[in-house]
């Protein structure tokens, strides 16, 4: 006994159409779509006319005139002769500097401190907590400006300069170290040590495969430094030691000799490897707490040391959790190196707002700029999701 | 044998035997914490001569060495050997100006008026137990930013006709979208047909008045274009005939109350924006210090968090349009440094406008604040939707609740439980960069301090340290508040699932 249900008969008015998930999506789409090529239109048709207005060439062309400024700190060769593609690219090489070292100075300190909350020792505790509590909570370019115009610009003057251990003076001209002087032949060494380098990543992938295929593991610690450490030494000494170390001086107004960090540079790299330093400690802390306690009691059950508990169990689970967040902060501080405008390091966009200000050129600077940043975000974090998706639980 | 035992049986519980002595007490704590083993403890000492040695320095600067009375930088400046600590007198003297920046003193009741209403209705916003939230929620993001926009700036905004006939539109198009979702009015009704074809056609003729420039009939006091003149008659045409077809309805009062409750509200903020309070105007580039901090602050956070949602919306949307629009914004502004988007509003944005056409310096960082923030918002809410279970989603579809009604009674109240930490994370980024406006000129907080101690009558060595601990003082008091609201707040809603 079945009934026979009658079907509705299909609706086909305005109310039904603009009820129809599918009709109205394509219309929302369409409209969007529409006024955004409308509303980039009506940039682009205004951008230019108001730069013809003002008399500006857009384009890219003025990147080969001649710049005209001089630069505090020159990794590569650059004179006010050379060009503006120039001066960008120094700016390039000075943000890469001062990004991988504040990346490597921060991990450190995040890494030690986010251990040091988890201590049993109260001090270490306490002290790691205020640290972390202070820097997370005050912007980046006020620890700039404290370093830099409370602390650095009120040491005493070079004359005057305050030594350090290992031969290095602190002045309001920055730090002067001891420079190491190669000669000629020290290519010899830095060879050395790159073959060292590549033959112990090989012995070590040797090893890992032995090891899983047969569980035997072997000790590596000895061989590896003999690599990396005694191929290099050896070859300095067969070479007759071709280096020379340079200590600086004091002379009558300024600091001679040895290797100049300047002020900025100072400044930049430790207000941002002490701010990132913060929020790196609270990931590693996270990241330590996510590892259950089973695994630490299980890998205690099964005999291992407390030096293979952490080893083999806590830090590899952990890293799975701190590596994401862990990329967007290296990130976050490339970025934040463009805060160096602030007090004069020659970045990227230091070096740019510079050009801008001279050409007028504002819209293509901004654009290269923003396409440096962006490009080294994707390549950081592609990266970083490489070594993630390596990193990953492999499950069924 | 029974004797026996019944000897031994103790009449009370035993008390436990109090630990050993080397392990109790202040010492027992100690060795068990500080000097378990010849690592812990020379951890331990070098920890304790760092805590002292910088208890002491600071004590040193901030209170032994420090000036406290003084009138300027002569008091701050070392004489002889003795070393000079915090400068306090410099904070003191300026004190006024880190807060107001150049507003005029006979005004600065106003920013006092503004801050203590934000103070008040936030307060009662965030404290559980007091009563009222909708009306207080109300008051502070519907009310609040106008007065305070009155306040600050003096109110008497001028519109031209066609930005009058472009809030009529907006009004029109309002009320064709509360109305259906308020009542059972729909599309099948021929009146409510009308309406959006007058609402579409008051889009349209904006657009041609957009393109055509000549301002020439005056109405109601205001210059208006035939075109610009034509919306404005079509959208008040659309309203009506909405607030008609809900009187035809029968018992449609309230119904047509609803219609007009849009154009209402929107033609009463226009009216408190453009009236004459008798406020003199103060313009923008006097304000400053704190001022400054709060309003591009709060002005980013009260956008930057429903633009982030619809982000988010947009991003996980089956509409593939959408969907890449949102991902291309979010991945922009996400992976370019504030401090470009800064630039790019200060010099970008007044060569994408019109000739003529110029926008408030304040007003630019306010936009490129908002859209930067907007972005993190985004992500951060789009891993609260990610967390919710598909069945929720696919349970609010069994009740055939529409995609805003789902997304605003079902997923969003759980998805923003969820990430309340990420959003809260995002204000206090957002608060901190509010900073780097002074790099483009405004005088900020940061910006003001750091003014203040180029000023020649307060050029010492000690000033910039000084001002720059006072200037961390009040940004940490703010993010710290934030962030201990946010564990507190997190707490209260755990419901114990998730």
């Amino acid at each position: 006994m079945t009934v026979e249900t009658p079907t509705l008969p299909p609706t086909r008015s305005f109310g039904s159409l603009i009820n129809n998930p599918v009709v109205r999506g394509i219309f929302i789409q369409l409209v969007l779509v529409v006024g955004l090529i409308g509303f980039v239109w009506w940039i682009v048709d205004n951008t230019s006319r108001n730069l013809a207005q003002a008399h500006i060439a857009s384009g890219f062309g003025f990147l080969d005139r001649r710049s005209g400024f001089d630069i505090s700190q020159q990794p590569i060769d650059y004179s006010s002769n050379a060009t503006y593609a120039r001066a960008i690219l120094v700016g390039v090489v000075n943000t890469l500097i001062i990004a991988g070292t504040g990346i490597a100075m921060a991990t450190v300190l995040g890494f030690i401190v986010g251990i040091g909350r988890l201590s049993r020792n109260f001090l270490l505790r306490g002290l790691a907590t205020v640290y972390v509590e202070t820097f997370r909570n005050i912007p980046p370019l006020l620890v700039i400006l404290f370093w830099y115009f409370g602390v650095l610009a009120v040491l005493p003057m070079p004359r005057q300069a305050v030594s350090l251990p290992f031969g290095a003076f602190i002045s309001n001209r920055g730090l002067q170290t001891p420079r190491v002087a190669f000669e000629e032949i020290a290519w010899i060494s830095l060879a050395a040590l790159a073959v060292g380098v590549v033959v112990a990543i090989v012995l070590y992938q040797v090893n890992r495969r032995r090891q899983m295929a047969t569980g035997e593991r072997r000790r590596l610690l000895w061989p590896m430094l003999g690599l990396i450490v005694g191929l290099p030494v050896v070859a300095f000494l067969v070479t007759g030691m071709p280096a020379a170390l340079e200590f600086p001086a004091k002379s009558t107004f300024n600091l001679v000799g040895g290797f100049q960090i300047r002020p900025e540079f100072l400044a930049l790299f430790l207000a941002l490897s002490v701010y990132t330093g913060a929020f790196i400690a609270e990931i590693v802390r996270a990241g330590i707490l996510s590892v259950s306690k089973g695994q630490t009691e299980a890998a205690q059950a099964l005999g291992l040391s407390r030096r293979h508990t952490l080893r083999l169990v806590v830090v590899p689970q952990a890293f799975r959790v701190i590596i994401p967040p862990l990329t967007s902060q290296y990130l976050n501080l490339t970025k934040n190196s463009s805060l160096a405008l602030a007090i004069g390091y020659p970045d990227l966009f230091a070096i740019g707002s510079t050009v801008l200000n001279q050409s007028g050129q504002s819209v293509e600077i901004i654009i290269i700029c923003m396409l440096f940043y962006l490009t080294f975000s994707l390549i950081v974090s592609a990266f970083m999701n490489w070594f993630n998706a390596k990193m990953a639980l492999v499950e069924r | 044998m029974e004797e026996h035992v019944t000897r031994y049986v103790s009449e009370e519980f035993k008390q436990p035997l109090p630990p050993p002595a080397d392990n109790a007490g202040i010492i027992g704590t100690a060795r068990k914490n500080l000097f378990a083993t010849p690592l812990d403890a020379a951890i331990s000492l070098v920890t304790l001569l760092v805590v002292v040695w910088a208890v002491w320095n600071l004590l040193g600067w901030a209170l032994f060495d420090a000036v406290f009375s003084g009138s300027d930088r002569t008091a701050c400046v070392a004489t002889g050997d003795s070393e000079v600590g915090a400068c306090w007198i410099f904070v003191s003297s300026k004190f006024l100006q880190f807060i107001y920046g150049l507003y005029p003193d006979p005004e600065r009741w106003r920013v006092n008026t503004v801050f203590a209403l934000l103070a008040i209705l936030t307060a009662g916003l965030l404290i559980p137990s007091v009563p009222k939230k909708g009306l207080n929620a109300a008051l502070l993001l519907g009310v609040f930013p106008f007065v305070a926009f009155v306040l600050l700036t003096g109110g008497r905004l001028s519109f031209s006709g066609g930005q009058v006939a472009f809030f009529a539109m907006l009004a029109a198009f309002g009320t064709l979208i509360v109305v259906p979702s308020r009542s059972d009015l729909d599309f099948e009704r021929p009146l409510m047909r009308a309406a959006a074809g007058l609402a579409v056609a008051a889009v349209l003729a904006l657009l041609l008045s957009a393109a055509s420039s000549r301002a020439g009939i005056a109405f109601l006091g205001l210059r208006f274009t035939a075109f610009s003149l034509s919306a404005l008659v079509l959208s008040a045409l659309s309203i009506l005939s909405v607030a008609s077809a809900a009187l035809q309805r029968g018992g449609g009062g309230r119904v047509a109350a609803t219609a007009l409750l849009v154009p209402v509200l929107i033609a009463a903020a226009l009216a408190v924006l453009s009236v004459d309070f008798g406020l003199p105007e103060v313009p923008t580039h006097l304000w400053g210090g704190l001022l400054v901090t709060l309003v591009v602050s709060v002005t980013g956070i009260a956008t930057s968090l429903p633009l982030g949602i619809l982000l988010a919306l947009g991003r996980r949307s089956d509409m593939p349009a959408v969907r890449l629009l949102s991902v291309i914004f979010i991945e922009f502004w996400r992976g370019v440094p504030l401090i470009t988007v800064l630039f790019m509003a200060q010099f970008m944005l007044p060569l994408f406008m019109p000739d003529g056409v110029s926008f408030n310096q304040l007003l630019r960082a306010l936009v490129g604040v908002a859209l930067f923030s907007a972005a993190y918002m985004a992500e951060v809410v789009r891993g609260g939707l990610q967390a919710i279970r598909k069945g929720q989603y696919e349970a609010a579809d069994a009740m055939a609740l529409s995609y805003w009604q789902k997304m605003r009674l079902i997923i969003l109240p759980q998805a923003l439980k969820l990430v309340i930490p990420g959003i809260v994370n995002t204000f206090i980024g957002l608060f901190k960069d509010t900073s780097l406006v002074y790099i483009i000129g405004l005088a900020d907080l940061l910006g003001t301090v750091r003014r203040g101690f180029n000023d020649p009558n307060w050029i010492t060595p000690s000033t910039p340290a000084t001002g720059l601990v006072f200037a961390a003082f009040i940004y940490w008091l703010f993010c710290f508040g934030m962030s201990r609201y946010s564990i507190f707040m997190e707490r209260r809603l755990d419901t114990g699932h998730k």
